[in-house]
């Protein structure tokens, strides 16, 4: 059999073109219809029809949105600093755009000129530039905070920057877990030692991936962390002074953010495109593609097909499809934290759970290596079993209501207060 | 291996030609009827007293500056944890220690009251 050549020269080229605009094009629409989904099933679970008048079914929805967007007038405030008004939204925009670049969407795909990879750009730095752009768009939304000159924008934008540097620190420490176990910060890496380990990372690492969710969610300022633009409080938020695209701007940046994100959800902890099973594995290996090792050490090529890729790149979009839906349903599940809330389980539960929990997966690594376990099902059954009982005792421990004040404890306060003794009548 | 970097660079181009244009044929399409009250900035209906430039909470630059400490710690963590496996003991204690003393700092952190929102 003739080993498989990764594509190259002019054809790499042409590859990478049709790569960006295909899956900018895909992100951009799938963005657009996220926008529809969350009306629809916000709907279905409020038990009301939602958009259902441009289109069948409201399918046409998006679009209308944004010819409306193009159309609406759009005010620019007297007292607003200009430039940075206008440049905020494109600074929103364009980190939300990018960070998809490092993400594989599918199974590489065999052409007769060389093999594909689903990636628009298998950079070695992989996940940090992630997390590179991904922090980038807190300067957009402070800015336009701050230059709107509105003081609902300004507290909102303040907000915003304060609570998305919090959730960073969990979100980074909880990503490491992941990096120990894969050994790499490439994506691709990831997914593949997912594959060789036989479980997806959201078992071994249960607890990583909770707090990873969690940090999420406070990162792309969805509820029930929205207090950047908690409507009862400060009207919309940073964005309470923009109109017409400048606020489609916002939008598509949020939503370009929660796509993104659980895109790398699925891929960091539930296998990315692989399927269960073993037929559709596929990684380069010192110039070779291979699909796994045999027992003696030797590699076993990979077989790529046309209709493997086709099959992971619906598993991939089944499981990106799966955290957008649980963004909408949380959504409609939890009431919004107050912010003394947020900063707290931020800083005083998320940062020293993970940190202890990431010195805690180390030890556990190290002891596995120690022992000789061998890297495969059974390694992955002794972090599972670590991570469940970490998982559970935090649960529990944040369930108390002692670290944060919930509403348990206001309760009690009330209880208090109510049974101070009174003085008893003067008697005659 | 800066191959790989080719793509990326035409994914920022299209990405920023995106941002841009669509602020800008926004512009161009939109109608512009301004009166000073549509220019105010918006206080539900009021007119704004006071500078939106005021002082505000030294919680936010407190926040700032631990995030700093923290989120610079799990850039030192990242080299040693892909690299976990192979260094193995020596390394993982040296970093446990790195971890413990800025453990110590958060708690101090906490007990001075700095993470406090009330």
């Amino acid at each position: 059999m003739e080993s498989l050549q990764p594509i190259s020269g002019i054809w790499a080229i042409v590859a990478g073109a049709v790569k960006v605009t295909g899956i900018f094009t895909v992100l951009m629409l799938t963005i657009a219809y996220t926008t529809l989904a969350e009306r629809k099933i916000s709907a279905w679970i409020q038990d009301r029809h939602g958009p259902n008048r441009a289109g069948p079914l409201g399918l046409l929805q998006p679009i209308a949105d944004g010819i409306k967007n193009f159309l609406k007038e759009e005010t620019l405030p007297a007292t607003a600093a200009r430039f940075f008004f206008v440049l905020a939204p494109m600074m929103v925009l364009f980190p939300s755009l990018v960070t998809f670049a490092v993400i594989p969407i599918a199974a590489p795909l065999p052409t007769p000129v060389g093999v594909v990879d689903m990636i628009i750009a298998d950079v070695p730095i992989g996940i940090l530039y992630v997390m590179a752009f991904s922090s980038l768009a807190v300067y957009g939304v402070v800015l336009g905070g701050w230059a709107s000159n509105n003081k609902y924008a300004f507290l909102g934008g303040l907000r915003a920057s304060a609570q998305m540097v919090s959730y960073e620190v969990a979100l980074g420490l909880s990503l490491i877990t992941v990096l120990m176990l894969a050994g790499n910060v490439t994506l691709p890496e990831i997914i593949w030692q997912q594959q060789q380990l036989g479980m997806w990372f959201a078992f071994p690492l249960s607890l990583g991936f909770l707090l990873f969710v969690i940090s999420a969610f406070a990162e792309t300022n969805r509820l029930p962390f929205d207090m950047p633009e908690a409507e009862s409080e400060l009207v919309t938020g940073y964005h309470t002074e923009y109109s017409a695209m400048k606020f489609s701007a916002y939008m598509i940046g949020e939503f370009g953010h929660m796509v993104t994100a659980s895109a790398l959800m699925a891929t960091l902890f539930l296998g990315g495109w692989d399927l269960p099973g073993t037929w559709d594995n596929a990684f380069w290996y010192q110039g070779q593609l291979i699909s796994g090792f045999a027992a003696d050490g030797s590699v076993i090529m990979a077989n790529p097909a046309v209709w493997k890729t086709l099959a992971t790149l619906a598993g991939f979009v089944a499981k990106t499809s799966f955290f957008l839906v649980l963004y909408i349903w949380i959504r409609w599940t939890l009431p919004r934290f107050r912010y003394d809330q947020v900063m707290a389980l931020g800083w005083k539960v998320m940062l020293p759970t993970s940190l202890a929990y990431l010195m805690l997966i180390a030890l556990t690594i190290l002891v596995l290596d120690e022992v000789g376990v061998a890297w495969g099902f059974g390694y992955g059954l002794a972090l599972t079993a670590v991570s469940t009982v970490c998982t559970i005792a935090f649960v529990f421990f944040v369930d108390r209501g002692r670290t944060i004040t919930g509403a348990a404890a206001q309760r009690a306060q009330r209880v208090e207060i109510k049974t101070i003794p009174q003085p008893a009548p003067a008697g005659d | 291996m800066s191959g790989a970097y080719l793509p990326l660079l035409l994914l920022f181009g299209v990405s920023i030609l995106n941002a841009i244009g669509m602020v800008a044929a926004s512009h161009l399409f939109s109608p512009r009827r301004d009166t000073p009250q549509k220019l105010m900035p918006y206080e539900s209906g009021m007119i704004p007293l006071g500078s939106t430039r005021a002082r505000f909470s030294v919680k936010f630059y407190m926040v700032a500056i631990s995030f700093i400490v923290f989120d610079l710690e799990t850039i030192f963590l990242i080299p040693w944890a892909v690299q976990m496996r192979e260094l193995g003991w020596g390394p993982f204690l040296a970093m446990c220690m790195f971890v413990v003393v800025l453990a110590v700092g958060l708690l101090y952190e906490w007990k001075k009251g700095g993470l406090e929102w009330d």
